[in-house]
């Protein structure tokens, strides 16, 4: 059984800081099927397009009628637990430093036989489990187990936690204090639990709209920061850089001009100063030392959370600038994914349609509320995903982009 | 589709020059080195030069990169039958069906089958990591435990259902550990008690410490040639009456609970016209006792589920009601890595022969050696055995 | 002019008049350094090695090499020590204007709140008291906190526990309001820094370093005898080494202290 996960105690200064250490990475390259569906949320196997049967490890070839049509599909998540145990002794530097391990056997409901990581709430040998891909330390696909009813702190298993990025006791930089999305951000991140809630904020001299409500958040603390000053940037990180377990990057700068406007390529620096090199930035000043704390205790540094608007993925011309600034923070946040990947932190990626705020004013609705994506971003924190689609209209693009991207760049703006 | 023919027999084929070059837990030097020492030890053996080997059947987890035939040149050979067989327990029966039918059928007239592996301090972890693709893609990740996780999840499934107490496995371990103190290559040295089996440190639940076999370098190697060649070198030789392997067998079991023994053992048995009853001695494949314990039944020693309570009615040490891996097994000699699946047929040819010093069964005639290995994913794929009997 | 009054502070030196009371501990192996998380760069502690005592190195003479870290011993601190200094005009000890060496100081007595409580913080309110009795601490005046820390020495000095060190200091605001509404040339402690011991959790991070040395304010730690000073009056002098481009330095601070019968 899982007990609440305590607020740790204060960290002994003079011990060393445990460096991070990551799960088994290698995989072959048809085992990614289920890495893509563990970064959005989704359960899927391999399922034979001739004879139907699901099949699992990842192959080439189906067992059962050897068709190599085998396609990663949705499947139930239902299973029941085989056969059970408790590692004690391994000689992976990871998994030792987080004995002992449990892990189970399972039959899944629709057939394939699933090694799992079991989660201590589960009961033994015969049980019905609801099995989940969930994204590793290694950011790497594997499936865990946990019971089908709720247990008491079901969320603080520590097994679920190594797969999650939850914001309890942890410590939270939300960095653009002015955005819409910064009060529902941090209630929500307050309501998860979080330790400390540091809200950067530019230029304080000037009025900040939601000052009072987000002051009346207990945990909440204001600091200066100004993403598009790399002094600003870095005197935050000398102060609070070895505080921050989880950064949430709320930057934006959407400002309309036409590709063809005299002006469209000062609006367009201007942008790309803000969201670009702002996340460059703080990827500077923060991803070192988040990436050196990743094993630093139990709530140690953990993610690195980016909204970015769905329209980086396709431009649309009426926010083309803004379309383009986030294309190019979706390059930069795969980079930073690779560089804090030896550290365990998960960057993860929240793509969002048009806000329901001033700068989208003229788009017509369905718009996200900006407490969706705080909503959502709390979830896909908890629940470890990689990718994050926020609203009706970003899961459309998105589905529209999976299925064929050109057909979404010949409808836009039409 | 038309069925399979009766097999023919292996009338003519025997054994000859087991060799066992003693085991080290850790070792500086490469597989190819206990290669080396254990051809040279056959060739001495036999009286006759390693070039005289017509055949040679290799078994090894750790000598890559180099493949069969890039070793007849290390080791100065030039055979006309050649084989790797990395098949990890199973590996020495399989060697020895391949290098019987080759020297039957003229292929060869003197197969060397050799298993070696080497043990580098952190080779270990790399041979589980890299094991099996399916073992990388979906069991090293869950906690890394190796085969010892792996086969906990077995032994566990087993034990719900059929009944079998860790103090069951404990006795196939401590008997096995009384047969080693009589074994000079054995690497464990001390005595073991069941209260000492039971106490011990827990490895991956329901194993313990004294469940797991110690990974060590070494290396097992036999003779394979016609009844001919032997008397005409004047070798003393133990025949083969019958052998068996089957992969993969009862995919559809959702936990492995029996081998792909159970498929072929009729034929094992008729094709040595003989019956369980009439083995002087077993050879299992222990990597667990567990497995041990599924032989028993999947070989017809007792049935399906019977095995805890088959154990608590037999002694097995080597004076013993069912003398069992008379060596002491690669639970108490050690796991030479591939050579563990020839341990069995080197102790098995020993007994036969005579030779078996302090740990000689009485009066051995026939006995019974079982190979099983490669745990690609959920469980062990390849089953082996072999009815082995004296000469005369 | 100022020959009267320089040649007036050596009649009242000589008589006994004006008193020099030593803040400095003696610079030996055994004192106490600041530890830093084992990962991050450490201050080499004081070292002393002989190159000759009278004998076959040098017959006739005695002497030694020295090694130690700037922040040794009862040491400075230079406004360049912190990043928040880090681009001040003359933030260094070499460009230390000589005229900052010598400067009154206000002794604000904490020495029972802190033998109570270890993790003590000097707020504002306790300087308003303070202030209440000995007037408005004049500008550019060093504010001196005495705890009677330095009557410890080794592990009680240290007070090391699982979660870090535990000793007395200022908060983060009264840091800020001396800089900002005090004007205070520095801050001195008993302790083994200007901050306290727990100070790594406020906000801002190490208050004392952040606001000091951010105006270009000194530091002082290690000090002792601070309960020979009076709450005001004393003139301190603290001249460190002029180590080029040097953070902080260990170094002599003398009080001078006017006996008060001399009036």
């Amino acid at each position: 059984m899982t007990g609440p996960f305590l607020k740790p105690k204060r960290k002994n200064p003079l011990a060393r800081t445990t460096q991070p250490l990551l799960p088994p990475q290698a995989r072959s390259r048809k085992a990614h099927g289920l890495t893509l569906a563990a970064a959005t949320g989704r359960f899927v196997l391999q399922c034979c397009g001739e004879c139907g049967r699901y099949t699992y490890p990842a192959r080439e070839a189906c067992p059962n009628c050897l068709s190599s049509d085998l396609t990663f599909r949705d499947a139930p998540t239902g299973g029941s637990l085989l056969s059970e145990t408790q590692i004690e002794v391994t000689s992976d530097p990871y998994f030792r430093e987080h004995m002992p391990w449990r892990t189970g056997l399972v039959q899944l409901d629709c057939g394939p036989i699933v090694i799992v990581h079991l989660h201590g709430g589960c009961g033994g040998p015969g049980s019905q489990l609801k099995l989940s891909l969930q994204l590793d330390r290694a950011g790497q696909a594997v499936f865990f187990a946990k019971p089908v009813l709720e247990v008491p702190h079901m969320e603080d298993d520590p097994q679920w936690r190594e797969m999650t990025a939850d914001p309890r006791h942890r410590r939270v930089l939300i960095t653009d204090g002015r955005s819409p999305l910064a009060l529902p951000m941090a209630q929500a991140l307050k309501k998860a639990g979080a330790a400390r809630i540091f809200v950067g904020v530019a230029d304080r001299w000037k009025p900040l709209d939601q000052q009072a409500l987000l002051a009346a958040i207990e945990g909440v603390e204001f600091v200066d920061l100004d993403l598009t000053s790399e002094r600003s940037v870095q005197e935050l990180a000398m102060d609070i850089g070895a505080k921050v377990e989880i950064l949430v990057n709320t930057a934006d700068h959407v400002r309309p001009a036409h590709l063809f406007d005299a002006g469209a390529a000062n609006a367009a620096r201007e942008a790309m100063d803000h969201t670009v090199m702002g996340l460059m930035r703080l990827a500077q000043a923060f991803g070192p030392v988040m990436r050196s704390r990743g094993a630093d205790g139990a709530a140690g540094a953990v993610a690195w959370v980016n909204v970015l608007s769905v329209h980086g993925l396709s431009n649309v011309p009426q926010f083309g600038v803004h379309s383009a600034a986030h294309a190019a923070c979706l390059s930069l946040s795969q980079w930073l994914r690779t560089e804090l990947r030896p550290g365990g932190i998960r960057v993860i990626n929240a793509f969002t349609g048009p806000l329901d705020t001033e700068w989208f004013q003229t788009v017509p609705p369905p718009k996200v509320a900006p407490k969706a994506v705080a909503d959502a971003v709390l979830d896909g924190l908890k629940r470890g995903l990689e990718d994050i689609y926020v609203g009706d209209v970003a899961k459309d693009i998105e589905a529209r982009l999976f299925d064929n991207p050109k057909a979404v760049e010949r409808e836009a703006g039409q | 589709m038309a069925l399979s023919r009766a097999r023919q027999s292996y009338d003519g084929v025997v054994l000859a020059v087991p060799v066992t070059v003693p085991y080290q837990r850790f070792s500086i030097e490469t597989a190819h080195w206990w290669m080396g020492k254990a051809l040279r030890a056959l060739a001495e053996g036999a009286g006759i030069s390693h070039r005289d080997f017509d055949g040679f059947s290799v078994a090894s987890f750790t000598m890559g990169p180099d493949v069969a035939v890039g070793l007849t040149q290390h080791f100065g050979l030039s055979p006309r039958h050649i084989d790797h067989v990395p098949m990890g327990g199973a590996a020495g029966i399989v060697s020895l069906r391949r290098a019987a039918r080759a020297v039957q059928a003229g292929d060869a007239d003197i197969v060397a089958c050799v298993a070696a592996d080497t043990n580098r301090v952190d080779s270990f972890r790399h041979l589980l990591a890299g094991f099996s693709r399916f073992s990388q893609d979906a069991v090293y990740p869950y906690g890394a435990g190796g085969a010892n996780g792996s086969f906990a999840l077995i032994a566990r499934a087993y034990m719900d259902r059929y009944g079998a107490k860790r103090e069951d496995f404990g006795k196939l371990c401590v008997a096995q550990r009384d047969n080693a103190l009589k074994n000079p290559n054995a690497l464990m040295k001390k005595p073991l008690t069941l209260e000492q089996y039971m106490s011990a440190r827990p490895i991956a639940e329901p194993f313990h410490l004294f469940d797991c076999v110690m990974p060590c370098a070494g290396a097992e190697a036999f003779l394979v040639m016609r009844e001919e060649t032997a008397v005409s070198l004047g070798l003393p030789f133990v025949r083969l009456l019958s052998a068996i392997e089957r992969h993969n067998a009862f995919a559809e079991d959702p936990v492995q609970v029996r081998g792909g023994w159970v498929v072929d053992r009729d034929e094992l048995y008729g094709m040595a016209g003989s019956a369980p009853d009439d083995m002087d001695f077993v050879q299992t494949y222990d990597d667990y006792a567990v497995i041990s314990m599924m032989q028993f039944e999947d070989l017809g020693f007792c049935a399906k589920g019977e095995g805890p309570d088959f154990v608590r009615h037999h002694t097995f040490t080597i004076d013993g009601s069912f003398p069992h891996n008379t060596s002491g097994g690669q639970l108490s000699v050690g796991q030479a890595g591939a050579a563990g699946g020839h341990l069995g047929l080197t102790e098995a040819m020993r007994q036969l022969l005579g030779t078996a010093d302090g740990r000689q069964v009485e009066d051995a005639k026939l006995g019974l050696v079982s190979g099983f290995g490669m745990i690609n994913y959920d469980r062990g794929l390849a089953s082996a055995a072999a009815i082995l009997a004296r000469a005369s | 002019m100022s020959g009267d009054i320089l040649s007036k502070f050596a009649g009242a030196l000589a008589s006994g008049a004006v008193r020099v009371v030593d803040l400095t501990h003696t610079l030996s192996p055994d004192f106490p350094v600041i530890v830093m998380p084992p990962e991050l760069g450490q201050s080499a502690p004081f070292r002393m090695e002989r190159i000759s005592r009278y004998d076959g190195g040098g017959p006739a003479w005695y002497w030694n090499n020295l090694s130690f870290g700037e922040h040794t011993g009862t040491h400075f601190d230079a406004p360049i020590h912190w990043y928040t200094g880090r681009d001040l005009p003359l933030n260094s000890v070499d460009t230390l204007p000589p005229a900052d060496m010598i400067a009154p100081a206000c002794v604000i007595d904490c020495s029972r709140q802190a033998s109570e409580d270890a993790d003590f913080l000097l707020t504002v309110s306790d300087v308003m008291k303070w202030e209440e009795q000995y007037g408005r601490i004049p500008a550019r005046s060093w504010a001196l906190l005495r705890t009677d820390w330095s009557k410890k020495s080794g592990t009680a000095y240290a007070n090391l526990t699982a979660d870090g060190a535990h000793t007395p200091g200022p908060d983060a605001e009264v840091m800020r309001w001396l800089v900002a509404e005090r004007d205070i040339i520095g801050f001195g402690t008993e302790t083994i820094g200007t901050d306290a011991g727990q100070a790594g959790h406020f906000s801002p991070p190490y208050p004392a370093h952040h606001y000091l040395h951010g105006a270009g304010r000194y530091g002082l730690q290690c000090l002792t005898n601070l309960d020979q000073l009076p709450p005001t009056g004393a003139m301190i002098v603290a001249a460190p080494l002029k180590i080029q481009n040097g953070s902080g330095s260990p170094l002599r601070v003398l009080a001078l202290v006017q006996e008060r019968s001399t009036g």
